[in-house]
């Protein structure tokens, strides 16, 4: 081989190069999220429906809703879980429990960067907590 | 070699077929059954609106533009230019262009008119939008889905009443000082740059079983200034209201068909 040390000294540190970011985050792995409930949505027990099932498919009830209720007009959710009726509103239903929204929804949608455009038009609840950040 | 005589009348006249097969078939075999079409309003609700001018004055006129504003988050710009309107005022030549006649009544000149979207039984603004963000409803409101507005505006090039309006920025970055505590209204959504709005018959209080915004805020005051029902049931207030005054509609030679009636 022609200039091999040349080559495997190359390659060593192209090496390096593209293994660098795994070792500089080797064991910085960051922490599962803990999204906190409100003591009102502690109190309540249980959301619209089953918490598993909230949280793989919230997202998918929300954009239902939307639909539900600006094109057809059908603007209840009868829960087959609780058995309740309630108001199809990300911003009037929703955020009446979970009001801490820095605490709860930023938290996953933070470490899954996710950027959901709702609050863009949808207004979230003033929090009241000392140290609370605007995720943007 | 090419074709001789024979071939070549074979292939004009299959051609022919097959162009009659296609869009000018349907034109002479059906007129206009390829033309978008609008579903005639179903029996019961058709929502409309009656403004009476003889009740009305520019103090409580800015009373319903305050209170319907509030109510949905509109902001105030500042600037003319990017104006957001869902109820607004105009002068009668503004309003009613080709009525307006040199010996108007000196009322009738200088007052201005209560605006908002007309509601059309034959919305041009539903027609044109490409993503039907805007459509109609079954009850006759012309609603806007803001989740599926690109912000293309050709509803606004539609319109000829100038109901809609574009965010040419962020709503929540108007001038504080023009709007003290907006959003006022925490359980209406505000609306994002770039997409358009306009008045929607205040679909979400008509859900509850309220009256539009400004309907109650000008009843409030002079009881029968507007008048808002069902112009499909022909025992309402409002059909009621029609029979007994003469009303005018904006630019109805359009074909557009407005909902929302004048008394003046």
């Amino acid at each position: 081989m022609y200039d091999g040390g040349k080559i495997i000294t190359g390659l060593v540190i192209g090496l390096a190069i593209l293994l660098f970011p795994f070792f500089y985050t080797a064991g910085k792995a960051a922490k599962a999220p803990e999204p906190e409930l409100t003591p009102k949505a502690k109190e309540a027990k249980t959301c619209i429906e089953p918490t598993k099932y909230m949280r793989a498919e919230h997202m998918k009830v929300l954009d239902q809703w939307r639909d539900e209720v600006v094109r057809v007009g059908e603007r209840y959710y009868k829960s087959a879980h609780t058995g309740e009726t309630y108001y199809k509103s990300l911003q009037v239903t929703c955020m009446d429990c979970h009001s801490n929204k820095s605490k709860f929804c930023d938290k996953c949608h933070d470490y899954a960067s996710v950027d959901p455009f709702c609050w863009d038009c949808h207004i979230e609840p003033k929090e009241s907590n000392e140290g609370t950040k605007e995720s943007d | 070699m090419g074709v001789n005589r024979r071939e070549f009348l074979k292939i004009a006249g299959l051609s022919t077929l097959v162009g009659l097969g296609g869009k000018t078939a349907f034109e002479l075999l059906a007129p206009g059954a390829l033309e978008a079409r609008e579903a005639p309003l179903p029996e019961g609700k058709a929502w409309g609106m009656v403004v009476n001018m003889h009740k009305m004055d520019e103090a409580l006129m800015d009373k319903c533009i305050e209170a319907c504003h509030r109510f949905h988050n509109v902001p105030n710009i500042g600037n003319p230019k990017e104006e957001v309107k869902w109820l607004w005022k105009d002068t009668y030549p503004h309003a009613f262009p080709g009525r307006e006649n040199e010996y108007q009544t000196e009322k009738i000149e200088k007052m201005n008119f209560l605006l908002l979207c007309n509601h059309c039984t034959n919305p041009p603004c539903v027609r044109v939008c490409p993503t039907k963000a805007t459509f109609k409803r079954e009850d006759g409101i012309v609603v806007m889905d803001m989740h599926r507005c690109i912000g293309c505006r050709f509803c606004m090039a539609a319109c000829p009443y100038g109901s809609r309006s574009f965010n040419w920025g962020d709503p929540r970055k108007a001038p504080e000082a023009l709007n003290p505590g907006f959003p006022a209204n925490p359980e209406y959504p505000t609306r994002s740059m770039g997409v358009v709005e306009k008045c929607n018959f205040c679909a979400e209080r008509l859900a509850k079983g309220q009256l539009p915004a400004c309907v109650e805020a000008a009843n409030e005051e002079a009881e029968g200034a507007m008048v808002f029902g069902d112009l499909g049931d022909p025992e309402s207030e409002i059909r009621e209201v029609l029979r007994e005054h003469y009303t005018i509609r904006r630019k109805p030679e359009l074909g557009t068909g407005p909902n929302v009636f004048y008394v003046i």
